[in-house]
């Protein structure tokens, strides 16, 4: 009975060759086998989003996800957002409006705004989307329920996101 | 979480053949199993990965009929112009569920198949009979104020957790699998059942069957459906109760309606009655009001959850009405 496999995963730009066992999530292999601590664990169960990493350019909950069935996969961490030196524009907005008091949920909610803004571009609706008397920040809210915020830094999240969104 | 041997099906047909063995689950996008691995609750060992095989396509069907493949993510069905278009209350029951993370993951195939909610099934601790036939169910006695009111038993009072699964209802969807004689199809209506004594079993599938796809059967009056979603906070909550609704209204009178209810049954609960009071009455709210008093003679609510009667009138009421404006 063989309970490993062997995965090869391609994150921030590098591939990575590794044996796991079947069990490990791939917000476990992140931390633990790759040295990207920023992916944060926080409920463990998809339901807080301090998980998220963008996976084949998708925001999605990296702790509900098997590291061995994304074989081949493209995962972005916070580590891999920008390209160079210095912020994403979403790190930079976040950092402007002070979108964070503890900063454990940040890594999360910077991954799922630039999924966010993707997910904009390509006309995703969400369920306001065409319900009449929408404000952007509504529209934001219900986009971004997925991150939880356990200091209660929505307001300036929510702002942040907004300028994120407008620029 | 207990070890397993993990395999990716490269062939339908194979895969399912394998499942007469005892202890295989399926794998698709796993934001529901993955997490019931880590409660315990399923303890597999061999996970299937379902992930390669070919379903992940939305096709527009000659009589105007929508096919969409079982791996099809929630998201892109979501957003799908034909769904939009054709099914709004599909693409709203979809937006209403979960977050847009899990949406992203989440299948078709998986939204249809996930487990209930129920805080007693998802803990190993407490007596369940969904989980561990026999065992009694601390929910009738516990804590049940998100449970179901309507054709539970006294073995389970657990609810169908899909926003989905409540719009596909009012469409008259059909359920394509693969099960162990070939390709076949259910309705949705008898895919999901009333828990009676064997609350272990969701549906009427046959074991090992692999769901493939949904059918979204030709029909006009769905142009103008909606899904309205009431829960404990805005956004990213399970249903505290919600309705499915597609109106045909004509010269005042109600020519056709059609009612589904979540979360307040084991089942998408298709409000029939309801809808019979309905069609050919007049389309004014004292009529919804009948009808919708009509489907809740069959509610029996335990102690702590009989404010979804009112509830469930009220939203059904509040649905209808606002269609009724919406076409005059």
């Amino acid at each position: 009975m063989r309970t490993t496999s062997d995965v090869t995963l391609h994150v921030n730009g590098r591939r990575q060759e590794l044996r796991t066992d079947n069990r490990a999530t791939l917000l476990d292999v992140l931390r633990e086998e790759l040295g990207l601590p920023g992916t944060k664990k926080g409920c463990d169960h998809g339901q807080c989003g301090a998980c998220t990493v963008l996976l084949d350019g998708r925001r999605v909950n990296s702790c509900l996800i098997l590291a061995v069935s994304v074989d081949a996969a493209a995962v972005t961490t916070v580590e891999g957002l920008n390209a160079g030196d210095g912020l994403h524009p979403v790190q930079e907005a976040f950092a402007e409006h002070d979108a964070l008091q503890c900063g454990y949920c940040t890594p999360g909610q910077v991954c799922s705004a630039v999924g966010l803004l993707d997910e904009l571009e390509q006309g995703w609706p969400s369920v306001l989307t065409g319900t009449g008397d929408v404000s952007a920040e509504d529209e934001i809210r219900e986009r971004m329920s997925g991150n939880i915020c356990r200091c209660g830094a929505y307001v300036n999240i929510v702002a942040a996101v907004a300028e994120a969104v407008g620029r | 979480m207990k070890p397993f041997v993990y395999e990716r099906a490269a062939e339908p047909a194979a895969a399912v053949a394998t499942m007469a063995r005892p202890g295989r689950v399926y794998l698709a996008g796993g934001t529901n199993l993955v997490d019931l691995m880590k409660l315990g609750v399923s303890a597999p060992e061999v996970v299937v990965d379902v992930g390669d095989l070919p379903y992940r396509d939305v096709e527009t069907l000659p009589n105007g009929a929508v096919r969409a493949g079982a791996l099809v993510s929630n998201s892109d069905l979501a957003a799908h112009p034909a769904v939009r278009e054709r099914y709004p209350a599909v693409s709203l029951a979809l937006l209403s569920g979960a977050s847009g993370q899990l949406r992203n993951r989440a299948t078709l195939g998986g939204n249809l198949l996930q487990r209930t909610r129920c805080r007693y099934f998802q803990d190993v601790t407490k007596a369940c009979n969904k989980r561990e036939p026999g065992a009694g169910c601390a929910a009738i006695e516990g804590e049940h104020r998100d449970l179901a009111i309507l054709g539970a038993s006294r073995q389970c009072v657990a609810t169908n957790p899909s926003d989905l699964a409540v719009a596909l209802s009012i469409m008259d969807a059909q359920v394509e699998f693969l099960g162990p004689h070939g390709p076949d199809r259910i309705s949705v209506h008898d895919l999901y059942r009333r828990p009676g004594d064997r609350p272990d079993r969701d549906t009427n599938l046959p074991r090992g069957a692999l769901v493939t796809g949904v059918v979204l059967p030709p029909l006009p009056m769905a142009a103008g459906s909606t899904y309205r979603k009431v829960r404990d906070r805005a956004s990213f909550a399970f249903a505290a109760g919600s309705v499915a609704a597609a109106l045909d209204v004509r010269d005042g009178t109600v020519r056709d309606v059609r009612i589904a209810w979540g979360g307040v049954a084991h089942l998408p609960w298709r409000a029939w009655a309801a809808e019979r009071a309905m069609r050919g009455a007049p389309a004014t709210v004292d009529t919804f009001e009948r009808g919708a008093d009509e489907e809740l003679l069959a509610a029996r609510p335990l102690p702590d959850n009989g404010w979804k009667v009112p509830l469930l009138r009220n939203l059904t009421v509040a649905v209808l009405r606002s269609m009724t404006e919406a076409s005059w």
